[in-house]
């Protein structure tokens, strides 16, 4: 239980996949206006990260990786190298299928997060975790856990920067920082802030 | 003939992926430590924007429009996968140090971009060049980033030495922030500020000004 907790704060805190990585920054930036329209989408990034980097876990271990086959009577057989391929087809088609089933379940979520859903599939942060998940060799469990952390660290991530941006407007930037050169300098800013956690050990 | 030089050339200055458009950002700050490793990252992204650009324009007919992301997500896919498997066997060392971001060149929105807004409407050759000239202007942003943080952060170029650091008896005391990853915000930042001081049409116009102060005026 404790390798779980830890594992989540650090994924939440340490690793933070839009302040330490640099993950999903197209969106980060271009949706951080408004602390309304960051929340939502805040949400649906956990929630597809929640679902997909499991559901990528279970598909490299049983029949990507390395003589992963076996149960097929394959034992020789390395798909690995068709990750990529089948990463981006998971994500793009779980994305999907919740669009569907939000729309028909459960309509006030959907309409909240409207255009953000189809957004998500080409959001680095979705990719970028599935791959962290393969490169660093997490168990099943540990998955679920690494999902919810991203996905919650990112959340926290382009809420604070929305609210950021939001009083930053009232204040005088010269000309040629307006809009998104002032907006690059508060994200290193409040980057060099969440470095302030490296250090810690867990 | 114009048209191509504009095509090639309107995306590394004028219309800057990066700076202008906001796409691509990611692997922007994430590789940037290092020229080796950015040059490489470099021309991963060109050669897979620019035959992207080309394989989709060619079955842009064909492509059915609901499904039309889906086709040009598995064509950008397998283009990566070439590129991730030529790099694991001829510079080992290099495709380790990026780690997952040559994989990101999925999610790279220049590439989906460049995919959806050009290559969709023109012919492959265009489409081509088009790819490759927002694969340098990528580059254009990149490498400057590189180069600044490379050479102030450890006194080197392309792991050569330039500035003989103080810990080994010269006289350079390096800059560590640069080697951070938060310093190619304020890199990017400035970058884009130096643009857009000689570009005054790129300047974003601010959402509210401040109301003069009055009243003191009529005072004084």
């Amino acid at each position: 239980m404790e390798q779980y907790l830890s594992l989540f704060i650090r994924a939440v805190f340490i690793e933070n996949m839009a302040l330490a990585f640099f993950l999903g920054m197209c969106t980060f930036l271009a949706i951080s206006k408004k602390v309304q329209a960051a929340i939502g989408l805040g949400i649906a990034v956990i929630v597809v990260l929640t679902i997909t980097v499991p559901v990528n876990n279970l598909i490299y271990n049983y029949l990507l990786a390395d003589g992963a086959l076996a149960w097929a009577g394959l034992p020789n057989v390395d798909l690995s190298f068709l990750g990529l391929l089948s990463y981006i087809g998971v994500i793009a088609a779980i994305v999907q299928i919740m669009e569907m089933f939000l729309d028909k379940y459960v309509p006030a979520l959907y309409n909240a997060l409207g255009v953000f859903l189809p957004l998500i599939t080409v959001n680095c942060a979705i990719l970028g975790a599935a791959l962290f998940m393969v490169e660093r060799d997490y168990s099943f469990g540990e998955s679920v856990v690494f999902g919810a952390g991203a996905g919650f660290g990112w959340a926290l991530a382009i809420v604070a920067l929305a609210g950021i941006r939001e009083k930053l407007k009232y204040s005088d930037v010269p000309d040629g920082l307006q809009g998104l050169g002032i907006t690059f300098i508060t994200v290193g800013l409040m980057s060099l802030g969440f470095m302030s956690f490296g250090g810690m050990n867990l | 003939m114009t048209t191509v030089k504009e095509t090639l050339i309107s995306p590394i200055f004028r219309n800057n992926p990066i700076a202008l458009q906001i796409l691509g950002i990611c692997s922007a700050l994430a590789v940037t430590s290092s020229l080796q490793v950015t040059v490489v990252m470099c021309i991963a992204l060109t050669l897979v924007t620019a035959f992207s650009n080309l394989f989709i324009s060619m079955i842009r007919a064909q492509i059915p429009g609901s499904i039309r992301i889906i086709v040009q997500m598995t064509i950008i896919a397998s283009l990566v996968i070439v590129v991730d498997q030529v790099l694991k066997a001829v510079a080992y060392e290099i495709s380790k140090q990026l780690s997952v971001f040559v994989g990101l060149i999925i999610t790279n929105c220049i590439v989906m971009g460049r995919a959806e807004a050009f290559a969709m409407k023109n012919p492959p050759v265009p489409s081509f060049i088009d790819g490759i000239g927002n694969g340098l202007g990528y580059s254009a942003v990149l490498l400057s980033v590189a180069f600044v943080r490379e050479l102030f952060g450890s006194g080197k170029l392309f792991g050569m030495e330039v500035l003989p650091l103080v810990t080994e008896g010269g006289w350079y005391n390096p800059n560590g922030l640069l080697l951070l990853p938060p310093s190619a915000f304020f890199l990017i930042g400035g970058f884009i500020w130096i643009l857009r001081s000689f570009d005054k049409k790129q300047v974003e116009a601010p959402d509210f000004r401040m109301a003069k102060h009055t009243a003191a005026e009529e005072g004084a």
